[in-house]
């Protein structure tokens, strides 16, 4: 890719999201964010902040747990992408959807997605987490309705439920 | 009960308005104003932009009233020849592209004649330019009981204290948006995140120029309002309207966080001063409470906010005598709006702090304090509304006191305070709130409500009260499946759409369990009564039985609809002219305890412990009730110890995440929530309203805490690490407050 293209000019992007191979054509410094919801319809990643400060658009960009809005999808070329839409087989989602719904984890719904990845990344490095641990792995992701309590109880029942398994 | 709308929220399949695309869409941006205040000049585009591809509007381009109607239609859609504001909206862009948007958008250039402008409560007062009405004044409001002016010769303490709290920013994650979409023949219908459908239908009927049934509502999954998403979705639709209507094609208007920010309301800025006659053993025996908010540039909620925030300002105390004067004032900032709480977070805080003050100078505890003056079941509230539930406040303080260890913990941190520079402290807020509109608002709003059978014999929750995470759709739909002996899993309720649902209110002031939850059942109940009176179900039947009973109702009569309009209990009377009588249907009550940590190093004070123990009538729902809690104490530490607006000439030069600090996962204490549960006549299964309570008591709380750690007597919030830093200076006096004067007998 030219490294300082024209900023209108739009170029191909190659990667994978949720296992499928895509290619977009997009201006290379337009955000990941943009390109998942706008181009690819994925609106289950949500835009708060714009500026990585909330974690509403969490993703999952070759593993690692990060805000898309801060990824110019130039970036991501060659990457492989997940969103909340390609978690459904994942097997921490079944257990985690069932205790953010049990125990009051999701109020407005608009932090959810981005929340439910985050804890799914913190429960694959620690499938037991002490609360001290939830909180730290949830502290990029920003909630106003909850006041976070029945998060984190959602988050350690989870991870309780998965080791008694 | 699992929240109705939840598992698409957990599978990010909800729908929220900004996952929606319609064809032909175009995108709309907002030009706003750089002055605080002026005359509007001469306007210039930028010839290197190609204007013919964009669709512009003016104020010019509106068809019907230029106003947000709301209560005094003061407030203009687009600014026409002067602006009062900061970021007023001025010319509205459509483009498809966003990129071209957002670029032509800078590319307009407004000349402004600027005119003198006032910015906080004390410039507006002083009437140092008069920027609306002939005073600045929207609203006032005296409240009187008793002879207050013979009680300072009785009084062996007069205590004054002046109290202030600052801006607060909703910052539901869900900026605000609209997308509306106009045709000859239908009229307008705007998409949106935003809490009162009927609230934007009236507003657009005005400016519009169209009839009732030209305009639809529909609310889409909203993230979040707290209040932030009351009024101001009435402007975005209006932008939205006009630009579709002058293009012919849909239009989407999402704000980004920035523009959300700078833009749209925030909780009212208050100043409150109490002057207080004190017997000798500490009972109140009158006072003076002057409580004023900052209105912003236009009226909109500021009165009905004043009057949430009087009614609250004396607390949950016996005031044998008092006089409350009240008053919002106008500034040339963004209108301030509404905000969970709703004035009363602003006239508690000061409450609960004096209430502390005045123990001080009687010498008693902050315990002691509060037991002598609790209003008891029999007493008059200050606008002498007779308590007539059976609350018993110091049983919750006391409860209280026992869940949080506040005895022992209260002696120890004085202890171990003389040899750490980490101080502990502990401290405690007791209040109330009142459930539904207030006085006679709930008689005006004249709610309607509908329950409707289907032929599968599942039955659908007819409202405009919307969802936005308290849990309307699940309680609602409990309520009615209660009423019905029916599974849970049978009833839905219709996404709030005004072609679809009756007005059955605005989705506010902690009356959506309470009063439409009261409806809902009554509604549900004449849905049986229909049946059981046609003889087609017994009184006593099984889910199958009523399925069946409706579809052959159905195949004979047509539909199966049950409406019920709000009735005033006949014993609920007010006298707006003077301010007197039952202020509210029902009161929630609350003791909060915080315990804090104030560090001497950092200068940063962390909150270790909180319990939250309140009576809200019978809990609906316990999970969604707690929920309710724990994020409303959460939003108030925020209001208490993190959230500050930063003002420069009427405008919010923090409008980002980065910078105005909102508390994360790691920020938060324990939130420990208890519940006691008397019940009420008045709500559906005993309910009360509950949204707004936490809201309430948290800051106070926090801040007597405070003062119990360092012995420093904060009287403003936000209370910040640089406040600290300077209010412990040697020299500073920064924040203690005038000294009591001794009786004057």
């Amino acid at each position: 890719m030219n490294p300082s293209p024209a900023a209108d000019a739009k170029y191909e992007v190659s990667f994978t999201v949720n296992g499928d191979a895509k290619k977009v054509l997009v201006r290379p410094m337009e955000r990941l964010l943009d390109v998942l919801r706008n181009e690819l319809a994925l609106t289950g990643t949500k835009e708060g902040c714009g500026e990585g400060e909330c974690g509403s658009c969490s993703i999952l960009l070759d593993g690692m747990l990060v805000n898309s809005c801060l990824v110019p999808v130039g970036q991501a070329s060659g990457a492989s992408i997940v969103t909340i839409e390609g978690m459904s087989a994942h097997a921490l989602m079944k257990p985690l959807q069932e205790a953010f719904l049990e125990c009051g984890g999701a109020q407005c719904g608009i932090c959810t997605p981005g929340m439910i990845l985050a804890a799914v990344h913190l429960l694959e490095k620690e499938p037991a987490p002490a609360l001290a641990d939830i909180r730290e792995g949830l502290a990029g992701n920003l909630c106003r309705c909850t006041g976070y309590m029945q998060i984190f109880e959602a988050v350690a029942r989870a991870a309780r439920r998965r080791v008694a398994k | 009960m699992p929240r109705k709308e939840g598992w698409d929220k957990v599978t990010g399949a909800a729908r929220y308005v900004d996952d929606m695309v319609l064809p032909d869409m175009l995108y709309g941006a907002t030009v706003r104003s750089n002055v605080a205040r002026g005359k509007i000049g001469k306007i210039s585009f930028d010839p290197s932009v190609a204007w013919d591809e964009f669709v512009v509007v003016t104020a010019k381009d509106i068809p019907g009233k230029n106003c947000i109607a709301l209560i005094l239609d003061d407030q203009p859609c687009l600014a026409a020849e002067t602006v009062n504001h900061p970021e007023e909206p001025i010319l509205l862009l459509a483009h498809a592209d966003r990129h071209k948007l957002r670029k032509a958008v800078d590319a307009v250039s407004i000349e402004f004649e600027p005119l003198p402008s006032v910015y906080t409560i004390e410039e507006s007062e002083q009437q140092s330019a008069i920027i609306w009405g002939t005073d600045n004044t929207f609203k006032s409001y005296l409240v009187e009981k008793g002879d207050v002016d013979s009680v300072w010769n009785e009084a062996a303490h007069i205590v004054e204290g002046e109290y202030f709290t600052g801006a607060q920013e909703q910052l539901y994650i869900e900026n605000n948006g609209i997308i509306a979409a106009f045709d000859p023949e239908n009229g307008v219908t705007v998409w949106g995140s935003l809490q009162c459908p009927y609230y934007v239908h009236k507003a657009l009927m005005a400016l519009c120029g169209f009839p009732e049934e030209k305009i639809r509502v529909v609310q889409m999954e909203t993230g979040g309002a707290f209040g932030g998403k009351e009024e101001y979705p009435s402007m975005i639709a209006g932008h939205a309207a006009l630009l579709s209507i002058k293009s012919g094609r849909p239009v989407k208007i999402v704000y980004d966080r920035m523009e959300d920010m700078v833009a749209t309301t925030k909780r009212h800025p208050s100043r409150t001063r109490h002057r207080t006659a004190v017997s000798k053993d500490g009972k109140i025996l009158g006072g003076e409470i002057e409580f004023t908010i900052d209105g912003g540039a236009y009226a909109t909620l500021s009165s009905v906010v004043l009057s949430r925030g009087t009614i609250h300002a004396g607390g949950p105390y016996y005031w044998p005598s008092v006089r409350i004067r009240t008053k919002a004032l106008a500034t040339n900032t963004p209108p301030h709006g509404a905000f969970r709480g709703f004035g009363a977070p602003q006239s508690l805080f000061a409450m609960e702090r004096h209430m502390d003050s005045i123990a001080q100078v009687v010498g008693i505890s902050p315990v002691e304090i509060r037991r002598r003056n609790f209003l008891e079941p029999g007493q008059t509230t200050t606008t002498e509304q007779v308590i007539r539930e059976e609350i018993n406040l110091n049983h919750l303080l006391d409860r209280a006191l026992g869940l949080s260890g506040y005895d022992e913990k209260r002696s120890r941190f004085a202890e171990e305070n003389k040899k750490r520079v980490r101080k502990k402290g502990i401290g405690i807020a007791a209040f109330l709130h009142g459930a539904g509109f207030t006085g006679s608002g709930e008689r005006y709003l004249n709610s309607l409500v509908g329950v409707e059978a289907v032929v599968d014999g599942h039955v659908r929750v007819l409202v405009s009260s919307a969802e936005f995470g308290q849990g309307t759709n699940t309680v609602l739909c409990q309520i009615a499946a209660e009423t019905l002996g029916l599974p849970y899993e049978s009833v839905t309720i219709a996404q709030p759409d005004t072609k679809v649902v009756p007005n059955s209110g605005p989705t506010v002031a902690s009356r959506t369990a309470m009063i439409v939850g009261a409806l809902v059942q009554s509604a549900a109940k004449g849905i049986k009564l229909t049946l059981t009176k046609t003889g087609l179900l017994r009184e006593d039947y099984t889910p199958e039985q009523f399925r069946a009973a409706c579809r052959e109702y159905i195949a004979a009569r047509g539909a199966l609809k049950s409406y019920v309009r709000y009735e005033a209990p006949s014993d609920v009377y007010w006298d707006d002219e003077k301010y007197r009588g039952e202020a509210y249907a029902a009161f929630a009550w609350a003791v909060n305890i915080a315990e804090v940590t104030v560090d001497l190093t950092t200068y940063a004070v962390t909150v270790d412990d909180f319990v939250a123990l309140q009576e809200v009538g019978k809990v609906l729902h316990p999970v969604l009730a707690g929920g309710q809690i724990t994020g409303g104490v959460a939003q108030a530490i925020g209001f208490a110890l993190y959230e500050k607006v930063v003002w420069q000439n009427g405008r919010m030069i923090n409008n980002q995440m980065t910078n105005y600090i909102m508390p994360t996962s790691v920020d938060l204490p324990p939130i420990r929530v208890f519940f006691e549960e008397l019940g009420n006549i008045h709500g559906a299964y005993g309910a009360k309203g509950i949204g707004e309570l936490p809201m309430d008591g948290p800051a106070p709380a926090i801040v007597n805490a405070v003062e119990d750690a360092i012995g420093v007597r904060f009287r403003a919030i936000p209370l910040l690490p640089e406040d600290l830093f300077e209010a412990l200076q040697p020299e500073s006096n920064a924040q203690s407050i005038p000294s009591s004067a001794p009786g004057t007998a």
